[in-house]
């Protein structure tokens, strides 16, 4: 059953349309992310099931019930802000305490709640401190907990890390992603960082220009993303402009703007479809060594950037064309200056028609 | 070196005004009056020192009744002030767009660009018994004959809730600007409804507004004395009035410096107990707003 589902959503601000026609599903238990650059549409979209925002046209279903007519303090998904929106009037304990209030428990359910809430986000005892006493990876779990309280049908998260500094924000992703699994909620979350998206997600949806460009698990958006944008966002990628010259059964030879010109399988794409198209190399499957027809260039190491396991080879082509390569395991068998080639195979390189602007 | 005499010099410049300012406008003159309010006058030129002149107030009920009076319709004018001034301050900071923020505060303190007296005498046009209101009633048939309206409570209270909600408006304002629309939409999302979010979050957090606010409009309202006396006339038994009458009208400064004690120290006593029935401090609320 999905806890969640949202069946053609559509919200215009005056001429403008933020959100076109989305429509998912999320399982009961799942982490799902919705991936996209700022202005995509992502926080309409969860507003509108926040209830803050009311869709021109579609359904919000939660548990398999329509909710649009509900406000939102009626309805049984709860909101971790992009600034967490803690009440800096209340204590911590005030603060985990207002939602169970506004329910009417009673008062020592209330306290024994929020003790146990404490305890289980590894936060025992602190009560009656101040929200400003606390550091910006408690206060995260703060606000997780002021939800997790009520227990939700579904917790919404709006980019919740990007206050957070670099280091924590690596440990909040973690965090967050055993939270969730020791929780077994329905977890929605929003982010414009793909990284986050990738690693705590069961399924992520990429946003663009209000609508899903595709959903589906992160291995597959890595790996198959279905077009140009996904490809390009998701990841790092090489990404080169081209024109689509002969094709041969499935294979395409592509003149890549500036010269050289790569071969790339055509996959699913009809071949009369494809004139200008736009060519995504992942680093990681380039190799330096000559590589197949159609599926190598060559030219001079331009830099070298290291970043650990993430350290890049920068090649220049004959072309003026920069082509970032993974450095395998920082071997760096190779110095600036150096003329070599670099190949991957061709099953690597995807293609994808450039849509008219 | 150089840094830390200059520092100091810059130190001594800017608290140089504010010393003389507290010294010469304000301690000294309520030393003065401190002094004055305790000399008892035997005859001419005779005094002795001691705690008469209080405990003539205190025999005087009309003295006291007069104190208790002004500090009743302060504390009403006060919490009138604060029930429309703060719709007014919501409005400004939290629905109206950004744009229009600055001229809805401008058009708040359009009244201040006219002096205390042309607004009390305005008001005195308006309601007067050949006034305005009058006028329009007896013409539109709703009032046989001409209707008085000024020298009574209800009038004194308009007047002055008129007079100071302006400086209710502004502090209220400028803490519920600072109120972030997430913490109301958290507020919602955690399952309170309109009430509870106003009771429970919204006023909180003006808190300090609301503090600053009223302390300012009740110090204001207890101690104005054009808008009593104009709009309430004979009748308006404010404590001011008092004061003046004993220094002017009596020529007796030791009764008047007296008054002017006691209504300094009944003031702060009211604001004291306000702060203390309401759970606040100075130091959570003003200092914090």
């Amino acid at each position: 059953m999905d806890d969640l589902s949202c069946v053609n959503v559509t919200k215009n601000f005056g001429g403008f349309t933020a959100v076109k026609d989305v429509s998912f599903g999320i399982p009961s238990g799942s982490f799902f992310s919705i991936l996209g650059p700022s202005g995509c549409g992502k926080t309409t979209l969860m507003r509108m099931i926040a209830g803050f925002e009311k869709p021109d046209r579609g359904d919000i279903l939660i548990r398999n019930q329509s909710v649009l007519s509900r406000p939102p303090h009626k309805r049984n998904v709860k909101m971790v802000f992009q600034h967490l929106a803690l009440f800096p009037m209340m204590t911590v304990g005030e603060n985990i305490a207002y939602g169970l209030r506004c329910r009417g428990e009673s008062k020592a359910q209330i306290r024994d709640k929020v003790t146990a809430i404490l305890d289980r986000i590894g936060l025992p005892g602190v009560e009656d401190r101040k929200i400003s006493q606390l550091s910006g990876g408690q206060k995260q779990r703060i606000a997780i907990a002021r939800c997790m309280v009520l227990e939700p049908d579904v917790l919404l998260l709006d980019e919740p890390l990007g206050a957070l500094d670099l280091k924590l924000r690596e440990h909040m992703k973690i965090e967050l992603k055993q939270l969730q699994h020791q929780f077994r909620t329905t977890f929605l979350y929003i982010t414009h960082d793909q990284s986050e998206a990738l690693i705590m997600s069961d399924a992520v949806a990429v946003m663009n220009g209000g609508r899903f460009e595709q959903i589906g698990p992160p291995k597959e958006l890595y790996d198959n993303p279905v077009s140009s944008f996904v490809a390009g966002f998701v990841g790092d990628s090489n990404r080169w402009a081209g024109k689509v010259g002969a094709v041969a059964e499935g294979v395409a030879r592509v003149a890549l703007a500036g010269g050289d010109s790569v071969l790339v399988d055509i996959g699913r794409h009809r071949a009369d479809t494809l004139s200008a198209v736009e060519v995504f190399v992942r680093p990681e499957a380039i190799t330096i060594g000559p590589g197949n027809d159609g599926a190598s260039l060559s030219g001079t190491v331009d830099s070298l950037l290291f970043n650990g396991a993430n350290s890049r080879i920068l090649v220049r082509t004959a072309s003026g064309r920069l082509v970032e390569v993974a450095d395998q395991v920082g071997v760096r068998s190779v110095a600036e200056g150096d003329t070599i080639q670099i190949g991957w195979p061709r099953e690597r390189a995807l293609c994808f028609p450039v849509l008219p602007a | 070196m150089m840094r830390s005499d200059s520092s100091k010099l810059a130190l001594f410049l800017l608290m140089t005004p504010f010393f003389l300012w507290i010294v010469l406008l304000i301690v000294l003159p309520q030393m003065g009056i401190g002094y004055v309010s305790l000399r008892e006058k035997l005859g001419p030129r005779e005094y002795a020192f001691g705690p008469g002149n209080y405990i003539d107030f205190l025999m005087e009920p009309i003295y006291w009744h007069t104190l208790l009076r002004t500090a009743w319709m302060s504390i009403l004018v006060t919490v009138l002030a604060l029930l429309i001034g703060f719709p007014v301050a919501y409005y400004i900071a939290k629905i109206a767009r950004q744009r229009s923020r600055t001229a809805l505060l401008l058009l708040c303190l359009i009244p201040l660009w006219v002096s205390d007296l042309v607004r009390a005498f305005g008001w005195i046009v308006l309601l007067r018994e050949s006034g305005l209101i009058s006028g329009a009633l007896q013409w539109t048939g709703l009032a046989s004959g001409p209707v008085e309206m000024l020298y009574n409570d209800a009038t004194v209270v308009i007047g002055l809730v008129y007079t100071v909600v302006l400086f209710m408006i502004v502090p209220l304002y400028s803490t519920l600007d600072g109120l972030d629309d997430a913490l109301l939409e958290a507020g919602y999302n955690l399952g309170g409804g309109g009430f509870t979010v106003f009771r429970r979050i919204i006023v909180p957090y003006a808190m300090p507004g609301i503090v600053a606010g009223s302390i300012i409009t009740f110090m204001l309202t207890a101690g104005s004395y054009l808008t009593p006396i104009l709009l309430g006339g004979k009748n308006s038994s404010w404590f001011t009035e008092q004061i003046y009458n004993q220094f002017i009208t009596r020529y007796n400064w030791e009764a008047g410096a007296t008054f002017g004690v006691i209504l300094l120290a009944f003031t702060s006593l009211v604001i004291w107990l306000g702060l203390r029935l309401t759970g606040q401090s100075l130091a959570t609320t003003v200092a914090k707003g």
